[in-house]
């Protein structure tokens, strides 16, 4: 199993390349085949994974390798911009009637997570100052209409319903009371079917040409596998799909699923939900979607700012002591340098792969005033104390207590949480090495 | 297609009450052999198409070479099997065609399917139960996947074996979950016990176990509410559900079975990993094969946790459940 980490494998297999100027093929093919499994890893369908790595080949051989960057960040880089391009270069929304109601029709596989989907959807419409009408139209799963109108009633929406009427009928009639109950968003929550299913495809078919839908959202759950773009497909050429809603990113999904169905059918993913609970529904970013299929965190962020901020050199050497082992309380003062210009740094390190998770950083909230005082801890130690932190006893800790003006405590917390920090970094080139076990061999898309 | 004859009786069972239990008598006659193994196949129609379809396609007079290896990397990839196990597969193809020196296509279907029957073989166990009375089977898996409607299919196959079955609604998260279960119970006519919504699952555990001995039921099913299996407090309190119960039993479950979706991609594999870290896993059981997804996962399953595949869903009504069995399955696969 992989840990997905691909900006750290990323680095890890360039290490050894030593591009200045321009990127070459190597660079290039190198770094893609790392991107090529962590796409498949991502469960983004093959044939997109395909021309994606075609497609970043083609820019990324000859760009410039920027001054404060190595080759591997800026490959990330120019995998990140792409992957953000194709997954839709900005948000979209929701589709409203200029002549209300607004007929939004909530389709999918079963377990999808619709029901929910449209308990979210209507009570984000409600806080933004529309009525919205749920309407119950599975009448085949059992206590699927019941499982609405509990939904409607937590979250305060009324709930249209017919018992196990004909959907069709129920969707006309439900119309007809939006209309003349003032509702100006009208929800149609539709059974979970197979896309094959003829027959239930044709009932679908027969809502919307009665109801004349302003949005058919496909609700999508993040876990799905290849198949995801056969489902999108198939439900976009029977009935023309308006958008989708990506589900269960809460869990660990990588949600290759959005750039699939983004990428084949075009049709842009407007909303994911990120919670079982009712207020758990976002609007949806291209670029935090493309990282985290990357399992890159926000990484593209952090390069940008090391653009913006590291001295090229300082920034190199600090990559390759994240590499090694050999972190010392000397380069965590040389961070601190970098960091300030930064910005928090409790923000830096959530920003980076995978520490946003770690139980181990929760502790460790950095305000501006501990930095400074860290700062004068590390300045009272002498070189050796810097390089090898375990020599700091009892007594060499009271003397960097009085010379930096903080308390024992203070040192106490300082070098306990710069084990920690040394800790994790082992941890990452561990996972590290467990996730390139057994690559070797693929040769997919060579 | 298959899936066509398994749903075209959907509007009755679900919909009109009396000819539900028509159809329940109907179905109450023991099915015969070659009737589950039709089933299965119509159900594996689709699966059996897309994967096996493309690979004799794809081989039909080829000769064996690297691009033949690379096709049929992206027909294993495309089937969700995985990266891992589609090298771990492919690699011991070449390795056999290096020992045979065979340069003919054909003998890499007739291979990979050798390969994939032992792959799955090797995992190969059915549902067990023991004859201490109560019996206990635990269904946990992420939100949607199918546990209530599988404990529903489940509960029918059971009591049409003769046991006194009781179903215990342990899902007292999702709006209507509770009233969902009943559903099941009364058409398969089981009994079950629940409590409020919004309350302990852990008592509704507890009741159920002892209500199952109290009531000398041979076996009884809990339903768990969904779950992410990354969300640790939630999997915290499936743990504390597991621990009531066998505490109360007295031993352990005799199945603690993970629905799995057969659309999920890589994600199973994350699943079944951390929901074998708060309960004693016994098996999977692979949902909706009945559409387009490939199910080419149980192959990283098998290949990557060893946990065999007990049973699968097909369908939506009550008989659409079967038992996982590698050669059948291989064998639709490759009919
Ligand atoms: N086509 C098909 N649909 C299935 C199968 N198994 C379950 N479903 C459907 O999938 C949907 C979700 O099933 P549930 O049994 O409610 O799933 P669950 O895991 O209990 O869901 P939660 O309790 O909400 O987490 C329902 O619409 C079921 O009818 C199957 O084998 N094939
Ligand atoms: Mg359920």
């Amino acid at each position: 199993m992989s840990f997905g980490n691909l900006a750290s494998r990323l680095q890890e297999t360039m290490k050894k390349l030593k591009s200045r100027g321009k990127l070459t093929e190597k660079d290039v093919d190198v770094a893609l085949r790392e991107v090529r499994l962590a796409l498949l890893e991502a469960d983004v369908h093959y044939k997109v994974v395909k021309d994606f790595v075609n497609t970043v080949k083609s820019r990324a051989i000859g760009h410039e390798v920027l001054n404060s960057l190595s080759p591997a960040q800026q490959v990330i880089k120019i995998v990140d911009q792409e992957l953000a391009a194709l997954m839709g270069g900005t948000q979209s929304k929701i589709a409203l009637a200029s002549k209300p109601p607004t007929v939004i029709m909530m389709v999918g596989l079963q377990g999808a997570g619709k029901t929910t989907t449209s308990g979210k959807l209507a009570r984000l419409l409600h806080s933004q100052g529309h009525r919205p009408l749920l309407v119950a139209a599975d009448v085949y799963r059992p206590a699927a209409i019941k499982q609405l109108m509990v939904l409607g009633e937590q979250i305060n929406i009324p709930v249209f319903e017919m018992g196990e009427d004909d959907p069709v009928v129920i969707a006309k009639t439900a119309f007809q009371h939006g209309m003349s109950h003032g509702n100006d968003v009208i929800i149609l929550d539709t059974a979970g079917r197979l896309h094959i299913d003829t027959e239930l495809m044709d009932e679908l078919k027969n809502i919307r040409k009665e109801t004349q839908p302003h949005e058919i959202l496909l609700v999508v759950d993040a876990m799905t596998g290849q198949d995801a773009v056969n489902v999108a497909q198939s439900f976009n050429e029977q009935l023309g799909l308006d958008g989708a809603i990506l589900t269960k990113l809460d869990g660990d999904a990588r949600g290759g699923a959005a750039l699939s169905i983004k990428s084949v059918t075009g049709i842009p993913i407007k909303y994911v939900a990120i919670s079982e609970k009712m207020d758990g529904l976002e609007v949806f970013h291209p670029d935090r979607m493309a990282s985290r299929i990357l399992g890159m965190g926000d990484m593209l962020s952090l390069i940008e700012k090391a653009e913006a901020s590291f001295d090229q050199n300082k920034a190199k050497e600090l990559s390759d002591k994240l590499q090694k082992d050999g972190f010392t309380l000397e380069d965590f003062q040389e961070q601190l340098e970098q960091v300030k210009k930064m910005g928090p740094l409790n923000q830096l390190v959530g920003m980076m792969p995978g520490m946003g998770n770690l139980k181990q950083l929760q502790g460790m909230e950095v305000d501006e005033s501990h930095l400074k005082r860290i700062e004068a801890i590390i300045r009272s130690m002498t070189v050796e104390e810097r390089r090898h932190p375990e020599i700091i006893a009892g007594s060499r800790r009271k003397r960097i207590a009085r010379g930096s003006g903080t308390r024992v405590q203070d040192v106490n917390r300082l070098l306990k949480q710069f084990e920690q920090t040394r800790q994790m970094m082992k941890q990452f080139t561990s996972i590290d090495k467990k996730s390139k076990k057994g690559k070797k061999l693929f040769s997919l898309f060579q | 297609m298959g899936w066509k004859n398994i749903f075209s009786h959907r509007e009755k069972t679900e919909t009109d009450v009396e000819l539900q239990t028509e159809e329940i008598e109907e179905i109450a006659e023991p099915i015969s052999k070659s009737g589950l193994f039709a089933r299965l196949k119509q159900g594996l129609t689709k699966t059996r198409e897309g994967f096996v379809g493309k690979v004799e396609q794809l081989v039909r007079g080829r000769k064996i070479d690297d691009e033949l290896f690379e096709e049929l990397e992206e027909i294993l990839i495309q089937a969700d099997v995985g990266v891992p196990t589609t090298m771990m597969l492919t690699e011991r193809l070449r390795l056999r065609v290096s020992e045979s020196k065979s340069t003919e296509g054909n003998q890499i279907q007739v291979w990979l399917k050798e390969e994939i029957v032992q792959l799955l073989q090797a995992n190969n166990e059915t549902l067990v139960l023991s004859d201490q009375k109560p019996a206990g089977i635990m269904v946990v898996g992420v939100n949607g996947a199918g546990k209530t409607t599988t404990i529903g299919k489940l509960a029918h196959r059971l009591s049409n074996e003769g046991a006194k079955v009781l179903l215990g609604a342990g899902d007292t998260f999702r709006a209507a979950a509770i009233e969902q279960l009943r559903v099941w119970a009364d058409r398969v006519g089981v009994d079950i016990i629940a409590h409020n919504s919004g309350s302990d699952p852990a008592a509704v555990a507890f009741d159920t176990v002892a209500a199952a001995r109290a009531r000398d039921c041979n076996v009884f099913i809990l339903d768990t509410a969904g779950r992410l299996q990354t969300k640790t407090n939630l999997m915290a309190e499936l743990g504390k559900v597991h621990r009531v119960v066998i505490r109360e039993l007295g031993r352990e479950l005799d199945e603690v079975l993970l629905v799995v979706d057969a659309t999920t991609g890589q994600n199973a594999l994350s699943q079944a990993k951390l929901f074998s870290e708060s309960v004693p896993l016994t098996g999977i059981v692979l949902t909706k094969l009945d559409g387009t997804a490939k199910g080419g996962i149980i192959l990283a399953l098998a290949h990557e946790l060893k946990l065999p595949v007990k049973l699968i869903g097909v369908g939506e009504t009550y008989t659409d459940l079967q038992d996982f069995d590698a050669k059948e399955f291989a064998q639709a696969l490759f009919a």
